[in-house]
């Protein structure tokens, strides 16, 4: 990185039309985080027909922005309405809830506020120190080692994914059904098209995630609608006060949640809800007081908190490095990232320097005006959860057709949302993740390619996967993380057996 | 709608059984021992293996599940009316927007939805009006996105 780079990436962040898309997807990121069944994936979806006709650097500032908020004000209603406002505060929603019944609201809010920003900022420090590293690593990859590198993304996915492993693995595999269809695969065959021009081109994933994220959750809180929202009531003065204090208390929460976070964000399937969990479970393991925990403690919300908005930027490593999303936000990115020509892969870092370290910028500003904007948002939120879901949710449908449409200017895309949007519903409601099967429809071109074009390079040989040092290395890995918990289950049945004898 | 394990296996295993059927039909890659149907070949082996475990594991539980199990919201009048009318809704615009025109059936859309809802008259009328105003402007006037016009076609042009 020189100077310059650095001055030019300043210079498209500091525009005022820049700015103002900044603060309007932040505002939109704050308002939808805090309504609980709105999620910053939804967010993201209902973006994309948005940030399509903006330049690349607005447009990527706008998700950037809006996802960092929305992680944020999830808490907002964990502590006065009891109901997580996005999946990622949802592992600590009842403790938040356990201080403002104990007259702690204040405390609670500032420290979701306070370490989601210093977690958020520690994510993208890492992200901006190791994007570009291993992008030079990268470098040096040929198919074989992206094709490991895909398989290592789709196992992480399924083992991570909570609840029963083989539902995990139909998920992938329906994701990757999906991406099979149409003409683009290496003998650029038409593949289940039956003859339908729609098909021919594939489906777009845009609208199918439209439908996963946005419909399908809709419908989730049109069935729910009856029981209305008990807000407790809470005074709220300065949220800031005594930060400094839990700061100097738990600096081992902070570091160990924002490391774990970024790791599980960096990680392939997995996002801002899974580091949540398991943050707030480490963090119980390791606390002095484990049994103040679910009592309304605040140990676990700060180090969770600062998880959840880590694993944000963590989850932009893989997908700006390789193409390969960390979570299901960036999942969505990515498709954003080929439409404004930035490519993600390890030369983006070279041919649009600018723009890469533009995003950077644009992290560590969200990050920041998070502050303001976030004790605004709390300031405030009693009159934004009263917002009315009765006229709510039908704007957001309206707004679910209209991006649909608009990716292709076509209807297509709104029968596209519909059914998948059915389908996601159903896969939830029977513990089928949705996260896999996202990340098959991402991945699986690239995995198809990245074999076949090995398999032409060494004349069939699939012995030639392990024969370069780094695809070895990624292929054992592999190999290992998938016949672990395998191993485990069976050495867990045996040992059952033996105590049942 | 929970589904039993051993009735979502079975059609899994059927639509991996279906999908290695239909890529029969798909030429080799000249020269090349992968073809166009190894990778849904691949896929589908994966979704009968999987099938064929969810049943397994369904009949070795020893709690007996029905085949069928509706969440409670569904037996209920007013979530359920709200639900259909949003999937028929979706349904209705695909069918009607190209005819009536993306102005006439969102805010019909938007009125009959908060309406069901539970939303009052003098707030779903007014606001099914505003809400198809201001997409009209955000993505027809400044996204420059190709909303159909319908039936008002003639009144506008």
């Amino acid at each position: 990185m020189t100077p310059a780079v650095l001055q030019q990436a300043f210079a498209l962040v500091l525009d005022p039309y820049v700015l103002w898309v900044i603060v309007a997807a932040a505002a939109y990121g704050l308002f939808v985080g805090a309504i609980p069944g709105l999620t910053a994936t939804m967010a993201t979806a209902l973006l994309v027909p948005v940030t399509f006709f903006m330049p690349p650097v607005p447009a990527i500032a706008a998700i950037v922005t809006a996802t960092a908020m929305a992680i944020f004000a999830g808490d907002i209603p964990s502590c006065l309405l009891r109901m997580p406002g996005t999946p990622a505060s949802a592992a600590y929603a009842d403790e938040a809830y356990a201080m403002t019944r104990k007259g702690q609201a204040e405390a609670a809010l500032g420290a979701s506020l306070v370490f989601s920003v210093i977690g958020g900022l520690f994510g993208t420090a890492v992200l901006i120190a190791a994007a570009p590293a291993l992008a030079e690593i990268a470098l040096q990859f040929s198919s074989f080692e992206y094709f490991w590198l895909v398989i290592l993304g789709l196992s992480s996915a399924v083992f991570l994914a909570i609840g029963n492993p083989v539902k995990g693995v139909v998920s992938l595999l329906l994701g990757l059904l999906v991406a099979s269809v149409g003409l683009d695969n290496p003998a650029a065959f038409p593949r289940f098209t039956f003859g339908s021009a729609e098909l021919t081109g594939g489906l777009t994933l845009i609208p199918i995630m439209i439908g996963m994220f946005a419909f399908s959750e809709i419908l989730r809180n049109v069935a729910a609608m009856e029981r209305p929202w008990e807000m407790a009531q809470a005074k709220i003065g300065n949220v800031f006060r005594g930060m400094w204090t839990l700061a100097r208390r738990y600096p081992m929460s902070i570091l160990r949640g924002s490391a774990l976070g970024t790791a599980i964000g960096a990680l392939p399937g997995a996002g801002a809800d899974i580091a949540a969990w398991m943050s707030y479970a480490v963090s119980k393991k390791f606390s002095k007081e484990p049994e103040k925990f679910g009592t309304g403690h605040v140990e676990g919300i700060v180090e969770a908190g600062a998880a959840n908005n880590s694993a944000i930027a963590g989850a932009w490593i893989p997908a700006l490095v390789f193409g390969i999303p960390g979570d299901s936000i960036t999942a969505i990115v990515i498709g954003v990232l080929y439409i404004k020509g930035l490519n993600p892969g390890p030369t983006v870092f070279m041919q649009k320097a600018p723009e890469m370290y533009a995003i950077f910028v644009v992290f560590i500003l969200a990050n920041l005006l998070m502050i303001p904007l976030g004790y605004a948002a709390i300031k405030g939120a009693k009159q934004l959860l009263r917002a009315p879901r009765e006229l709510l949710m039908p704007v957001i449908l309206v707004f679910c057709i209209v991006g649909a449409f608009a990716i292709n200017n076509s209807l297509f895309g709104v029968v596209l949302m519909l059914a998948f949007g059915l389908i996601a519903y159903v896969m939830e409601e029977n513990g089928f993740p949705v996260a896999p099967a996202i990340l098959g429809m991402v991945l699986g071109a690239m995995l198809e390619e990245n074999f076949i074009s090995s398999m032409i390079k060494s004349d069939g040989r699939l012995l030639a996967f392990f024969e370069r040092p780094i695809a070895g290395a990624l292929g054992a890995l592999t190999m290992l993380i998938v016949a672990w918990p395998l191993a485990r289950a069976w050495l867990r049945r045996n040992r059952n057996r033996e105590a049942l004898l | 709608m929970k589904i039993n394990d051993a009735l979502a296996g079975a059609a899994l295993a059927a639509l991996g059984a279906a999908v290695l059927w239909h890529i029969q039909g798909f030429p080799p890659m000249p020269g090349q021992k992968f073809g166009p149907a190894w990778f849904p070949g691949l896929v589908a082996g994966g979704l009968i293996v999987c099938g064929t475990l969810l049943v397994a594991a369904r009949l070795r539980a020893a709690a007996p599940a029905p085949l069928l199990a509706l969440p409670a919201w569904m037996r209920r009048a007013r979530p359920v009316a709200s639900v259909a009318s949003v999937v028929a809704g979706l349904a209705f615009y695909v069918l009607a927007a190209d005819m009536l025109g993306f102005h006439i059936t969102a805010a019909a859309l938007l009125l009959v939805w908060s309406r069901l809802l539970g939303a009052a008259w003098k707030l779903a009328l007014p606001v099914a009006l505003a809400a198809t105003l201001v997409i009209h402007l955000a993505f027809y006037k400044l996204l420059k996105v190709p909303l159909p016009w319908g039936l008002l076609e003639r009144v506008v042009f």
